[in-house]
């Protein structure tokens, strides 16, 4: 079973309401539960969708095709309705004669009016009527219900549940011999472990910072980056995260980049507008060989661009972004579950090198629910001592004097915080010397003190890891490569086209800088096959930085940039429309 | 025993000979001896300006990070370690130019930090140009005719966002400035000190104007009373008038509750949350 509902509708109208109990109901019956959301920068009005995947096995990936679509207005059939595939079932509140699709009738608004004198009942109606769409079992949804309405009063809960089962029965009528779907119980219910959790890009960011030990975070509020920050703040007694919202992103780097220096784990998180805000800060994190973690929640750009939409369009920028020279780390998650483990790496990577660690998301990771069975939590170590809040830094006892910047082979200098010890402490983004104090000995200290921070690189490059590998047989003739969060489509797509018979393989980065040393290139770049390098941007940035960094012979582009996610089916397409 | 010497530092000093700053430098480390404050003890934290090389000529630790930035930066320092002494010594540029939005909401969150800034009413480090507290009228390198907006009044955004200490200080008033950078350092909260740093190379005004026109506060003022402390940072000047404004040590430090709620002393402290901890908060989403 791979089944994809789309409920369409305007921002506050209740697509939450219904896509939340659906999901819910539908991941406890034992489904994985996949889900996206695309919608409109305003609070209420616009149309917006929830497209809900379920399927036996999982399938986390966007699709933009609806087996069934359920508009909560007139609307919103208009907008969504050449979503629907040629076979999929619309849930109409009105028929519409002059539509040859296949309709399951339930007047949801007019029984909400009629029966329970409120038009807020027509949510839970339509959430029955789709669930009996679906063959759902009662119970579970029932079951969903009541959690979604944990905390209201009785008879509300009971009213709900009751308008569910009238939406439920009526659409039953209609569906006879039409709907092929049966959503069985593939779980008891008293067994909650075996419902896999869905959960975004955000909260997972969140909690993989709290893994990692972090205990300061500033942002200033920035779509679609704001989840991380609230999600520390809302749940600060069991994460104990000290947030702060910043009266700009200018501070909210800078505060973190105060803390680290004070010893403590931190980090900040923005959009593209922040991050260009935060970009002087960033080489300052470079300069006075702070680490600091840096979330960039990627839009489409430039300037304010498409607020609420995706896209994959400031790599090159995360990249270079800074004045001056100094080594940095650009990490991409592909999914709720890496991004948990990237965020504890990227903790680890910029303690180790003292330097700033970017991690890029976008909208679709960020907002998108993904069916996750096992997070693996205990796989995720923080360097050095178990208990040590930033456990590389030093113990003040090694040290007879102490200098900051104590010139090294591998560059990195042994770090200490302010009160800590008796051993002073500096930053300064002056160039200057060990001992961190403002220099203009050109040849003696500015050209050591450059080359000891660029030193770092040659370590970290070492530790970069290579591409994952996806089909990459030896019959390969064209490799898609992509990076970050569009990996689920893009493995999607190299499957239904090897079914189709298309020697096709993929690879996917999620270390994007430095690169990773590939050894030997052939293994990951095969000279007889098409590479084709598939983004969310205009200019193919990721590709610009592949030949840059390989001698690869000839790079094809794959771009979508209309902030909304790829899809398997929109690479398909793309394959054969160019082909 | 802490001595003025455990303070001394090697790095040569780029103060023009004279400068105020050099008096404002020697009255703070003979605070801290004062306060027995210890060099590992105290970190200073700086942006950009001759104010802001202050931390290089004192042993401690220290920040000495961007443009305007020096108070978010000691703000997340003051709450990280929240033992450690936080200072801010800056320029007027750097803070209520440069770093104006963070001065302002510094004000609101009140951290336990002292902010000391050297007021000269002119941009020095760039040669000469207005700063934002320059008087009306005065000339300076991009304002020939003379700089035609009115000067910020920081004291009274200081007062009226209820800051814990308020204070104005005369580099060149040796004894007031030890007693304000005293008090200030013991203040819990932000405490804020503003001090007249006559510029010796590029402000018109002598040194003896500034001798002439600065003038101590009545020492009848109540700096407990808001209203009163407010109507005198209004007052015409000169004279400008220096003492301590305004104190108010009942507003919650930041970052306070979540000591009291976490039990920590400091974010360096563990236990930091285990696999069961996050294993747990991933129930939610089940």
């Amino acid at each position: 079973m791979d089944v994809n509902v789309v409920i369409a509708g305007a921002a506050g109208e209740g697509i939450q309401t219904v896509g939340s109990i659906f999901s819910k109901a539908a991941a406890r019956c034992g489904f994985a539960v996949f889900s996206w959301q695309e919608y409109e920068s305003r609070i209420r009005g616009g149309l917006n969708s929830y497209s809900i995947r379920v399927s036996t096995s999982v399938r986390n990936a966007p699709r933009r095709d609806a087996d069934v679509l359920l508009p909560l207005r007139k609307e919103a059939r208009a907008k969504y309705r050449s979503w629907l595939n040629p076979r999929g079932l619309l849930i109409a509140d009105e028929r519409d004669d002059t539509d040859d699709v296949t309709e399951i009738f339930v007047p949801f608004s007019k029984l909400a009016r009629e029966k329970w004198q409120n038009p807020i009942y027509s949510n839970t109606i339509a959430v029955g009527a789709l669930w009996s769409v679906i063959g759902g079992d009662f119970e579970v949804l029932q079951l969903a219900i009541e959690d979604e309405f944990k905390g209201k009063a009785e008879n509300i809960i009971k009213s709900n549940i009751e308008a569910a089962r009238d939406g439920c029965l009526f659409a039953e009528q209609s569906c006879q011999g039409i709907c092929s779907w049966k959503l069985e119980k593939r779980i008891e219910a008293g067994q909650p472990h075996r419902v896999a959790p869905t959960i975004a890009g955000n909260p997972a960011i969140a909690l993989g910072a709290v893994k990692a030990g972090c205990r300061f975070m500033a942002a200033y509020p920035m779509t679609p980056a704001t989840g991380i920050i609230t999600f520390l703040a809302q749940h600060r007694k069991e994460c104990k995260v000290f947030t702060e919202q910043a009266e700009d992103e200018i501070a909210a780097i800078n505060m973190a980049i105060g803390a680290q220096f004070a010893g403590a784990r931190a980090m900040t998180a923005t959009s593209g507008g922040g991050f260009s805000l935060m970009v002087e800060a960033l080489s300052l994190a470079g300069m006075v060989e702070v680490p600091v973690v840096v979330v960039l929640a990627q839009r489409p750009g430039p300037a304010t661009g498409l607020p609420t939409r995706t896209a994959q369009g400031d790599l090159l920028f995360a990249v270079h972004a800074g004045h001056g020279e100094f080594p940095r780390a650009v990490l991409a998650p592909s999914d709720p579950y890496d991004a948990f483990h990237k965020m504890v790496r990227a903790f680890n990577l910029a303690d180790k090198y003292q330097m700033p660690v970017i991690v890029m998301t976008d909208q679709f990771l960020a907002d998108s629910r993904f069916s996750i069975s096992n997070f693996g939590v205990n796989l995720a170590k923080t360097a050095g001592q178990p208990h040590r809040v930033a456990p590389t830094i030093a113990s003040p006892t090694e040290f007879s004097t102490y200098k900051r910047y104590a010139l090294t082979p591998s560059g990195i200098s042994p770090r200490l915080y302010p009160g800590q010890s008796k051993h002073l402490v500096t930053a300064d983004s002056d160039e200057h010397d060990e001992e961190g104090h403002i220099t203009e000995d050109l040849e003696g200290v500015a050209v050591p003190m450059m080359e000891k921070r660029l030193r770092k690189l040659k370590a970290l490059r070492e530790e970069i890891k290579p591409p994952e590998k996806f089909f990459m047989e030896d019959d390969v003739e064209e490799v898609f490569v992509g990076w970050g969060s569009t990996r689920g489509a893009i493995f999607e797509a190299v499957e239904m086209l090897r079914k189709d018979g298309k020697r096709v393989g993929a690879l996917h980065f999620t270390e994007l800088w430095p690169l990773p040393e590939l050894c030997p290139l052939e293994d990951f770049f095969p000279q007889k096959a098409t590479i084709t390098v598939i983004e969310q941007n205009a200019t193919g940035q990721f590709a610009t930085l592949l030949k840059r960094e390989f001698p690869i012979g000839s790079i094809k582009n794959m771009l979508f940039y209309n902030g909304l996610p790829v899809t398997a089916q929109d690479i398909r397409r793309s394959f054969y429309g160019r082909n | 025993m802490v001595e003025i010497s455990d303070f001394y530092s090697e790095t040569a000093i780029q103060w023009c000979p004279g400068c105020p700053n050099h008096v404002i430098l020697n009255t703070l480390k003979e605070a801290l001896v004062e306060l027995g404050k210890e060099p590992h003890e105290i970190c200073l934290v700086s942006g950009i300006g001759q104010a802001a090389k202050l931390p290089h000529y004192m042993k401690c630790n220290f920040f000495n990070g961007l443009h305007g930035r020096a108070l978010p930066v000691a703000t997340a320092i003051a709450v990280a370690q929240p033992n450690l002494t936080v200072i801010v010594t800056t320029g007027e540029g750097d803070c209520y130019g440069e770093g104006g939005n963070h001065f302002v909401h510094t004000l609101r969150r009140n951290p336990n930090v002292t902010l000391f800034v050297h007021n000269n009413s002119i941009y020095a480090l760039t040669k000469g140009q207005a700063s934002p507290t320059t008087p009306t009228g005065e000339k300076r390198s991009l304002n020939p005719g003379g700089v035609a907006q009115p000067p910020l009044n920081p004291l009274a955004m200081a007062i009226i966002h209820n800051a814990a200490f308020v204070a104005r200080a005369f580099a060149l008033d040796r004894e007031q400035l030890k007693t304000i950078m005293i008090e200030a350092i013991q203040c819990k909260g932000f405490s804020y000190v503003d001090i007249i740093q006559p510029c010796i190379t590029w402000d018109p005004r002598p040194l003896d104007w500034f001798r002439k026109n600065v003038k101590r506060l009545d020492s009848s003022h109540d700096p407990t009373d808001m209203k009163k402390a407010l109507d005198a940072t209004m007052l015409p000047t000169p004279p400008i008038l220096t003492g301590i404004f305004f104190k108010d040590g009942t507003r919650p430090v930041f970052g306070e509750d979540f000591f009291l709620e976490t039990g920590f002393s400091s974010l360096t402290e563990p236990p930091f949350p285990s696999t069961e901890d996050v294993m747990g908060i991933l129930e939610k989403f089940r």
